[in-house]
């Protein structure tokens, strides 16, 4: 019988070199943190900024699904209720989703993981956190002002012409935050193509790096199309002229094209980083090399490409053509075969490996079931037909949380206790760690799984009120929420309590192979106390 | 609670039993790829876990199996994509002998009016097993056209007509829904479709309170807007015919063609520099902003049926 062994990617001599503090020994006071340029501080100012907003979207999210506890609940005002609605979705896909990942996890580890000492432009780094702070703040006057009721995606001609709500502030909250993501999509282009250290060539790029890789394209390609999406409704609610209102000579299809070109694409923001933390995390404890590496590697790469051209099956119904209808639907499917290629890969890495199961890896397995779930119910709405019946219902919901939170919010999770000793050099408690994903896997499969069945039984969704058949499967949805809510509470709890309490977390607690282990826990501010010289591909695991 | 709940909704359409049968067959086919993914991943995770004695060393690429399972999930795909395209192209195209109702959405509520003038709110009353069409037009904001057991949905969109087909098989009462989001008391815009054996049906369409015709209707305002004083033979200032015109060719002054619909009479009378008919003078005015949704209806059922009066033949399409 073998025991795991493990070949990192350079062959560094792990000596901490004399002088060589911590980033986190840098400085202690707030105008340190607040004026950094290092990637590693900045992603912990991402960290904690996305944290806080995590928890007000999910706020927002726990009385949704209090007052759809009864059919006719009087919690909230239909108003209060649409601008809760609004309020979840706008904070949890610009001010959390899109940012997670990569702006947290990838801002840490892309420099770490290609070998090199910082971003390509560490001050465009710190310029796009205070651009996101910004942002948020705009939006948080925008729902202390009274609120937003136009639903995260601002159709028109409702945004436009009908709403009494604070729409064009929330859209410059939106817009400001857009930029944020456009300097980080452009800082990591830059970073992969400039700053890979000797010996560290395109395909020996670790997966994580693909991913953020590809979603910068996305990002610096799709964000400027909903900058001027939201200054053309900014312009038509302030000063009537006709874009996307009939009344006034626009089409407000118009809007639903040029909001989806960036929306659609934006999915893939949120889930191709998910996707790199698994490829990361699997291997790693599967003791076996990501199976199919190139192959995963090009499968990120058409995802990003083949996610452009598939907004309109967000139109099926809409009025848009039959024709057009075709087309985007052919084009969706496409878009399934890589999604496919990876979840087959991920699974045949297990194949003969040496498995073990920390919290980090239950969080990456968690994904790749949801996410598969998530998939194939994707397909029910591709298909023509079928979309007529289930879109704009609550199997759309259940559908995108899936996707979004089954799939991205899991790997977050997941890379957060991946590299939490690296990040941190502290070791959280691995039981805990482990009950938490489980808490959080069950309360989100009994929160999101009756939402399926509503749909196709044919419940609207954004209703505040609804039919009283619908009763069971709501209260069960909600029953799921609260779970899930303690869930997440949970990690807040004993990741905090780790880093006073901790034990110590040694360079490479998991055995693992990319650069970023092959340095100190937490790394020296300069990442590295010699610069590596990257001798092999990533992930030369052996069970 | 829940007495009346079931997992699926009634079929009360031609087109649910059909969509049924899609749904199953991908549900059956997904349950599948769910269940052996399911099965690898607990199959590998409990086989190979840390200290198991299971064989290990396999290859971590295997082109063969990797384009394998690359072709065929996009074969089966393509197969769903055909069933599902061709089902969603059959709803577009009306049955030619359709019963046409008109359906106006605003804020918030459903109106619909019957081709003999019933109007009624929130409630649309169809016969059951005759193929139906909707003209759907939404006075305010998006709004969408949703009951679940014809499984059929279509938004109303403000600006232009979009249209339904469908054929109401069971009698009885169905939810309506409004499925797309529309302001404050958007999950309050429902109502009911209530659909009638053939002779119930048409003894509710003959009752209720007498009213002239949609298309009667559409007369009286066609003169009171002055449509007549220049659309009639004989009148001083010259404009097409309208006699008959919906489903004609016509030829527009900068060399395009097209078939006319009611989004085309409706464009005409808001837009009418849009589609210049060849050979006339751009000189009708725009009606904008004065002719609510209903009436617009009536004007195009007028038109509609003008044609029906006298044979096609007797309006010749004019250069």
């Amino acid at each position: 019988m073998n025991s795991p062994q493990m070949r990192p990617q350079c062959d560094l001599d792990l000596q901490p070199v004399q002088g060589d503090a911590s980033y986190l020994s840098e400085g202690y006071t707030l105008r340190s943190w607040l004026t950094t340029h290092d990637h590693k501080r900045i992603a912990v100012l991402y960290a904690v900024s996305i944290t806080l907003f995590f928890f007000l979207g999910g706020v927002a999210a726990a009385v949704i699904r209090l007052q759809l506890a009864t059919p006719n609940g009087t919690l909230v005002t239909p108003d209060s209720y649409n601008k809760l609605f609004t309020a979840h979705g706008i904070i949890m896909v610009w001010l959390f989703l899109i940012p997670s990942i990569p702006s947290v996890l990838g801002n840490f580890l892309v420099p770490m993981m290609i070998g090199a000492r910082d971003l390509a432009f560490p001050r465009l780094n710190l310029a796009s956190w205070y651009l996101y702070i910004t942002g948020g703040i705009i939006v948080l006057w925008a729902l202390l002002a009274g609120g937003v009721d136009t639903g995260w995606t601002f159709y028109t001609p409702f945004s436009t012409m009908f709403s009494n709500s604070h729409v064009v502030l929330a859209l410059a909250g939106v817009l400001v935050t857009g930029f944020s993501s456009i300097l980080t999509g452009l800082n990591f282009i830059v970073t992969v193509h400039t700053m890979r250290a000797p010996g560290m060539g395109w395909f020996r790029l670790p997966l994580f790096v693909w991913a953020n890789y590809a979603t910068s394209l996305i990002l610096v390609l799709a964000t400027p199309v909903l900058a001027m999406t939201l200054v053309l409704v900014a312009i038509e609610r302030l000063f009537q002229v006709g874009i996307f209102d009939p009344a006034l000579g626009g089409d407000p299809l118009l809007f639903q094209h040029l909001f989806w070109f960036y929306s659609h694409p934006a999915v893939y923001i949120m889930v191709l980083p998910a996707m790199g933390v698994a490829s990361e995390i699997i291997p790693c404890f599967s003791r076996r090399p990501v199976f199919g590496y190139r192959f995963m590697a090009y499968a990120i790469l058409a995802i990003a490409v083949i996610g452009f051209l598939v907004w309109g099956h967000h139109m099926f119904v809409s009025g848009q053509s039959v024709y057009a209808g075709t087309v985007f639907s052919l084009l969706s499917f496409m878009v399934a075969v890589p999604s496919a290629i990876k979840v087959f890969n991920w699974t045949a890495t297990l194949y003969r490996g040496w498995i073990t199961f920390p919290a980090p890896m239950l969080y990456a397995l968690g994904f790749v079931g949801l996410f598969t779930i998530g998939g194939l119910t994707g397909l029910f709405l591709a298909t023509l037909a079928l979309d007529v019946h289930l879109s704009d219902t609550y199997f759309v919901v259940a559908h995108f949380h899936y996707i979004m939170v089954g799939g991205s919010v899991m790997a977050y999770l997941g890379g957060i206790h991946f590299w939490w000793p690296k990040v941190t050099g502290r070791l959280y408690s691995e039981a805990w760690g482990r009950v938490a994903a489980l808490v959080i896997f069950a309360g989100f499969n009994l929160t999101f799984f009756p939402q399926y069945l509503l749909g196709y039984a044919g419940m609207p969704r954004r209703y505040h009120s609804y039919p009283p058949e619908f009763q069971l499967l709501h209260l069960l949805s909600s029953a799921g929420a609260v779970t899930l809510a303690v869930g997440y509470l949970m990690p807040l709890g004993y990741l905090a309590w780790s880093l006073r309490y901790g034990r110590v977390a040694p360079p490479n607690p998991w055995q693992a192979t990319g650069l970023e282990w092959q340095t100190t826990s937490p790394p020296p501010t300069h990442n590295f106390s010699q610069p590596p010289v990257v001798v092999r591909g990533p992930y030369a695991y052996s069970p | 609670m829940n007495a009346e709940f079931h997992l699926l909704p009634a079929d009360a359409s031609l087109n649910a039993i059909q969509l049924d049968r899609l749904a199953l067959c991908l549900l059956l086919l997904t349950g599948l790829v769910a269940l052996v993914l399911l099965a690898l991943l607990t199959g590998f995770a409990a086989r190979y876990r840390a200290g198991s004695d299971a064989a290990r060393n396999a290859r971590s690429r295997n082109t063969a199996v990797e384009i394998a399972w690359t072709v065929t999930p996009l074969l089966l795909f393509l197969g769903l994509y055909a069933w599902g395209a061709i089902d969603y192209i059959a709803l577009y195209r009306p049955d030619p002998a359709a019963m046409q109702v008109f359906v106006v959405a605003k804020q918030w509520m459903w109106e619909a009016e019957h081709r003999n003038g019933r109007r009624e709110i929130g409630e649309l009353h169809l016969p059951q097993g005759r193929p139906v069409r909707l003209v759907l037009a939404s006075q305010d904001v998006i709004h969408s056209f949703f009951v679940p057991a014809f499984r059929v949905k279509q938004d109303a969109v403000p600006g232009r007509y979009t249209s339904l087909s469908f054929t109401p098989s069971q009698a009885g009462v169905y939810h309506l829904f409004c499925a797309e989001y529309c302001g404050t008391d958007h999950a309050q815009m429902m109502g009911r479709v209530v659909v009638l054996p053939p002779a119930d049906f048409a003894r509710w369409l003959a009752e209720g309170p007498t009213q002239p015709g949609l298309a009667a209707r559409g007369f009286a305002l066609y003169r009171q807007y002055g449509c007549s004083g220049c659309h009639d033979a004989g009148s001083v200032t010259r404009a097409p015919d309208l006699t008959g015109l919906l489903g004609r060719r016509v030829h527009l002054q900068d060399g395009r063609e097209l078939i006319a619909d009611e989004a085309y009479v409706r464009d005409s009378i808001l837009l009418p520099r849009k589609d210049v008919v060849a050979g006339y003078a751009p000189v009708m005015p725009s009606f904008a902003g004065q002719i609510s949704e209903e009436d617009l209806l009536a004007i195009i059922e007028y038109i509609r049926e003008s044609g029906h009066e006298q044979p096609t033949n007797a309006s010749p399409v004019r250069p």
